[in-house]
Parts: structure tokens; sequence; C-alpha cells
């Protein structure tokens, strides 16, 4: 009875579709033999290709809604496989070894192209480590990070095209800039929450990108600085292949750095702090709190990594200019802590990968790669909104002074 | 005794309603004081403005702490009047959901420690004494009020009344001076009243701190008081004993009704 109510819907909706795309898919003018075609098959694949999809999608929704009622019930006492593996050392240690000798071992086993493509989601990872401080957990929608990202890069440009710094010197003082920038944007938002807060931090973006594009005395305009310098080896200039090993590598430790300080923060008095903001803004003050050094503490650890990764991307590209720093990166940034999952370390390094990888490898299929890349977005929000790996907080074990939390259940 | 906190003719304007109007209210070292009074009254407006989410007016909020440290907190903000040790609990609960119970408690021994970020980074020996303090002080509240059961759960996953109890357990961490409790008894059960009209007079006893509760529950305002103070259209308009309170004629007909007669 009720598959044949489904099958129903999905008909009326393929219906729909048919009707809906005749327009586009069914008829085509011919202008040089000033004929129009009438292209029906067109029509049937559509509406056959609808039938399945709403069928499909239908199916779906009602299993995630039966896993929903008979979760509740175990919720409790079911550890997700992520949570799981990081537990239990029998899974975790072969995993990292795993994971340590493919990351070692990739540049010499593929092409230049694809460590280039590595190292960029790398630095997508430590992106998004360093909104997720903003966003996951001190819960302030930011969307101009990547205003940190083009102060980082600019940093880095100026300084070497006007004084010949080099890489290793300006690392630090993009990190500074960034985090010089977040506390500079953090003390106009003070007050703000929510939606207001995320269109002022999203103009604060575009005034960052406008004035480098403008102010050509300054930043070179929309031409940019070229010939910036690649990151020295101990002094001595590399070549475009070692560089690019290289480069890799140090993507690498910074990622890895990032992990450490991030989980260390995270869990610490301030990450705390941080998380309760995001909870209850009321509340976290009338517990003693300090709302405005929280909050720019917060907007400052954030942008300190985007200021990093500026460096970074301008050294390994050796070419910046405002156009690197649109909208849509940090759109693409957010997106990367949405779909790993707020606050989730794990989780965000897993969305980065997924986010910035996915498009490369779905070059085969030409267009269709972006429509896909959307779906998968779409289907993820729709089936797993909380992210790939949702909240975890760290827990603690009594069992040496009194019974443990795990006992009493 | 000599009071903890003194209130003084304090008033709130809200454009033209006033809210709070010409307040007295003395609070003494270790008593609990209940603060009744119709729906509107204005007591969780008082409430407001003593823990600096609302600026009075008018008028003044004088503390004496027993650990030093006397002025008026007028106008400080509400972070600092906590560090000064005046802890609220919230009428509607204002837990952080997606936070264990203990971190919870966690975040009540924020104002008392002083990791900061190279300490949280670097995690020196002072900063893993003091994570370390934390943790078991914190474990310990929750045991002294009874819900350390619940220690790893999310505090949104609690039961209602465990929610409450948190609540004072997060307020308890900030080592207060001044409690002060708005309606804790709500939308409890008789006997999970109970436990709290148990808990809040050993809170009192065991913490040496004053306890300010704004409550409808009568059986527990009676029970657990040393004095009352009874407020209508912002305006005190008894003090007195649980006895002197239940037998006022004014109080009777603003709120108490007639069955309260003795």
């Amino acid at each position: 009875m009720r598959k044949l109510s489904e099958i129903k819907k999905s008909f009326l909706a393929s219906i729909w579709f048919m009707f809906l795309t005749f327009p586009i898919m069914v008829i085509r003018v011919n202008p040089i033999e000033k004929v129009v075609e009438w292209r029906w098959r067109n029509m049937v694949f559509v509406g056959v290709g609808s039938f399945i999809l709403s069928f499909v999608w239908r199916y779906m929704i009602r299993q995630k809604e039966s896993g929903l009622k008979k979760n509740r019930a175990d919720d409790r006492h079911k550890t997700p496989f992520i949570q799981r593996v990081r537990e239990e050392r029998r899974l975790f240690i072969p995993l990292i070894a795993v994971l340590s000798v493919l990351g070692v071992s990739f540049p010499f086993i593929f092409s230049a192209y694809q460590v280039n493509i590595m190292t960029t989601a790398l630095m997508y990872v430590v992106l998004g480590l360093g909104l997720n401080i903003v966003v996951g957990l001190a819960g302030l929608l930011d969307l101009g990070y990547v205003a940190f990202y083009a102060v980082g890069a600019y940093t880095y440009g100026l300084l070497n095209h006007h004084f010949g710094l080099g890489f290793w010197a300006v690392l630090p003082a993009g990190a500074f800039m960034g985090a010089l920038f977040g506390i500079l944007l953090g003390f106009p938002v003070l007050r703000l929450r929510g939606d207001y807060l995320a269109i002022v931090t999203l103009g604060f973006g575009e005034i960052i990108r406008l004035v480098l594009e403008n102010w050509n005395d300054f930043s070179f305009g929309p031409s940019g600085i070229a010939n910036i310098d690649r990151p020295s080896f101990f002094g001595a200039q590399l070549s475009l292949q070692n560089a690019t090993v290289y480069i890799y590598f140090l993507m690498i430790a910074i990622a890895l750095f990032t992990v450490f300080v991030v989980n260390r923060l995270q869990n610490s008095r301030i990450g705390r702090a941080w998380v309760a903001l995001r909870e209850d803004e009321i509340a976290c003050e009338a517990m003693g709190i300090d709302k405005t050094k929280t909050k720019l503490s917060a907007f400052a650890l954030g942008a300190t990594w985007a200021g990093m990764m500026g460096v970074l991307f301008a050294a390994k590209t050796t070419f910046i200019n405002p156009a690197s720093f649109t909208f849509l990166e940090s759109a693409i940034i957010l997106s990367i802590v949405v779909l790993g999952g707020m606050g989730s370390i794990t989780g965000v390094i897993i969305g980065a990968f997924v986010l910035i990888l996915l498009p490369e490898y779905l070059r085969a299929f030409s267009e269709y790669r972006m429509l896909l890349f959307g779906a998968i977005l779409v289907i993820m929000m729709v089936f797993r909104p909380q992210g790939i790996i949702s909240n975890v907080r760290r827990t603690y074990k009594f069992a040496g002074i009194n019974i443990s939390g795990e006992q009493s259940k | 005794m000599k009071p903890v906190m003194e209130i003084k003719k304090l008033t709130v304007d809200f454009g033209g309603l006033r809210a709070v109007d010409h307040l007295d209210l003395d609070v003494k070292e270790r008593e609990i004081l209940a603060l009744i009074g119709p729906n509107g009254a204005g007591k969780t407006t008082l409430f407001n403005c003593i823990t600096g989410i609302y600026a009075p007016s008018e008028g003044s909020v004088f503390i004496s702490p027993p650990g030093g440290g006397t002025g008026t907190i007028n106008g400080l903000t509400p972070n600092i009047i906590t560090r000064k040790g005046i802890t609220r609990t919230f009428q509607n609960i204002r837990l952080f959901p997606n936070m264990t119970v203990l971190e919870n408690v966690m975040i009540g021994r924020h104002c008392r420690t002083r990791a900061r970020i190279a300490g949280a980074v670097f995690r020196g020996k002072a900063t893993e004494r003091e994570e370390k303090a934390t943790v078991e002080h914190s474990y310990h509240i929750l045991e002294k009020i009874g819900i350390s059961q619940y220690v790893n759960e999310f505090a949104g996953n609690l039961p209602y009344g465990a929610q409450r109890l948190l609540e004072i357990a997060r307020a308890l961490a900030t080592e207060p001076f001044l409690l002060l409790l708005d309606e804790p008894a709500a939308g409890m059960n008789p006997q999970e009243t109970g436990v709290l009209d148990a808990l809040i007079s050993k809170i009192r006893d065991e913490e040496n701190i004053a306890i300010l509760l704004i409550e409808h529950d009568m059986r527990l305002v009676m029970s657990i008081s040393d004095r009352i103070a009874v407020m209508d259209y912002g305006k005190k308009i008894a003090e007195g004993t649980p006895e002197e309170i239940r037998n006022n004629p004014v109080v009777i007909k603003a709120y108490l009704g007639e069955e309260f007669v003795a």
C-alpha cells in the first residue's frame, strides 16, 4: 500500500520534471535550417531518470527516519566508528602507520601534479581548522575568513618584493598579521551575533579584497605581485620539482602542528570558554567568562592560521592577486567546517580532503563535476546535517578516586 | 549577623515601565532569603540587575563579601560580578547543552583559574596541575549535588530535574559568597522538590554562603527560608520570617490567597 503511494508520488514528480524541462530538453530551434527539432527521446530520459531518483530519494528518507527512531533508544551506548578508531589502540596505531607511510611516500609515487593537489588539500585542512576555532568552537559565523588569508599572502608578497625577506622570516610575521587583523575585525563585531555577524564579516572580507584591488601604489592592484620567492631549504633555492616536494612536506608538518595546537586549545580552559560562548552567551557571561576576551581570542587564533597559510600560498604559487581571495574561498572553507562537523578536528580534516580532492578527481566527468559536487553536498546536508563527525566532547574517567561515569551507566 | 549584600533604593525603568521601584533589601551572612511575589512583580529583573545583565536606573547594590573586597557593583559586567562572588541560576534553564555535565561545571571554574593560550598549547606543569584540580573540584561538586552519575553525558540529554541541579552545581563552582536561585523548583515533581529542599539547606550549611531565591512553591519557601521578602509591582511590600509573612494581610491580599491563612 505504502509502496503504491510512493510510486504515485514519484510518478507525479517525474511528470512535473518532464513538464518543467520540456522547453530546454525537448524543443530545439535550429537557426540555420530554420526548423524546430522535437527531441522526444530526451523527454523519456528525463521522465525515467527523475522517476528513479525521486523513488530512491523517498526510500532513503524513509530509511533515515526509521533509523532515527531505532537509534534514539540505544544512542547512548553506540559510539561512532571514528571515535572508536580513536579510542582503540588496536585500530588507531595501524591507521596512523598506514597514513604516515602513505603521506611520506606520496610525492615519490605520484606526479608533481598530484603532489600539488595534495598540498592544496593540506592547506585547506589548516584553513578549515583555523576557521573551526571561530565557527565550530566559538560559534561566530565568519564569512570573511579569506581576508586573513589575503593578509598573510600580501604580507609575504610585499615584504618579499620590497625587502627581499624570505619565507621563513615572514611565516611568523604572516601569522602575527593574521592575528592582528583578526582582533581588528573582532572589535567592531563584539556586540553582533548570528546573521548580523555574518553580514559584517562578509563585508570585511570584501573590503580587504577591494582595497587590494584598488590601492595600486600599495598592492599593485589587480595585476598582483609576481616572482615571489619559493621557500628556501636552509638557504638554498630549489628547483621547481624539488620545491613542490619540499612544500608538500612542509605542509604536512604545518598541518600536524595545527592539529596539535588546535587539539590542545580545544580541551583547555580557553577552548571550553569558546564552546560555552557558542552554546549560550548570557549563561557564559554569568559564569564569569569575559565575553570580549574570549571572542577576540577566537578571532585572533582563527585568523593566525589563515595568515600563515596566506604566506605559504604566496610562496607556493609565487604569484598573488586579489582574484585569489574572493568570497568563494571563504565559502569553501566554511563548507569544509560545516561538512566535516563543527568543532571536530577529524571531521574538518576529512571535510577538507573531500571538498578539495573531489572536484579534482571528478574531472573525468568534465562539465558534470560541479553538478555532482553540488549533489553530494545537498545529500550530505539532508542525511547528515551535523557533519561527517558530530560534536564529540572529551570524557573523563574517575575510576581512581570515585565511581567512573562508564560503570554507573 | 552582618549583611553581605545591601540593595539601596534600587530602581529599574524600561521606558515608561518601572519594573523595580526604590527597593531596599539586605541579605545577611549564611541566610536563606526567599523573594516571592506575583508574576511580573520584578523579581527576575532584580536578579538581572544584581548580576549585571541590566544596569539600574537609580540606587545601588553594595556588597561586603566575607573574604574582603567591599564596594558597589552597579554598572559592572556580569563576568566581573561573578568573579566578585555573586552567581545565579536561571529561571529557564541555561546550560551548555552540547557540553558534558562535567564540562559545564568546569566552565564555572573558569573565573577561578588562570591558564592562558600559551599555557593551553605548551601545557606546562602549572597548567597541568590547574587542569587536574579543575576536573577534580568539578567532579567533587557533582558528587555533592548528587548528579555525578551523569558526569560524561551531554547536559542537554539530562532529565529536567537533573538539569536544574546541574545549574546549581555550575554556579557553586564559581565559589560564590551569595547564590541567587531563580525558581529552582519550577517544573519539578514533589519528590524532586524534596531533594532540592534538603540540598539548598545543605549548601548553605556546608559552603557557608548566603542564598537568595525566587520561588513560587510555597511549601519549599516556608520550610527553608530564614526570612522572606515579598514584592509586588516592583516594590517590597513585606519582609519578615515565614511566620510573619504567612499572617501578613497585605501579602495575603497581593499574593498568597486565603488558603494560606493559618
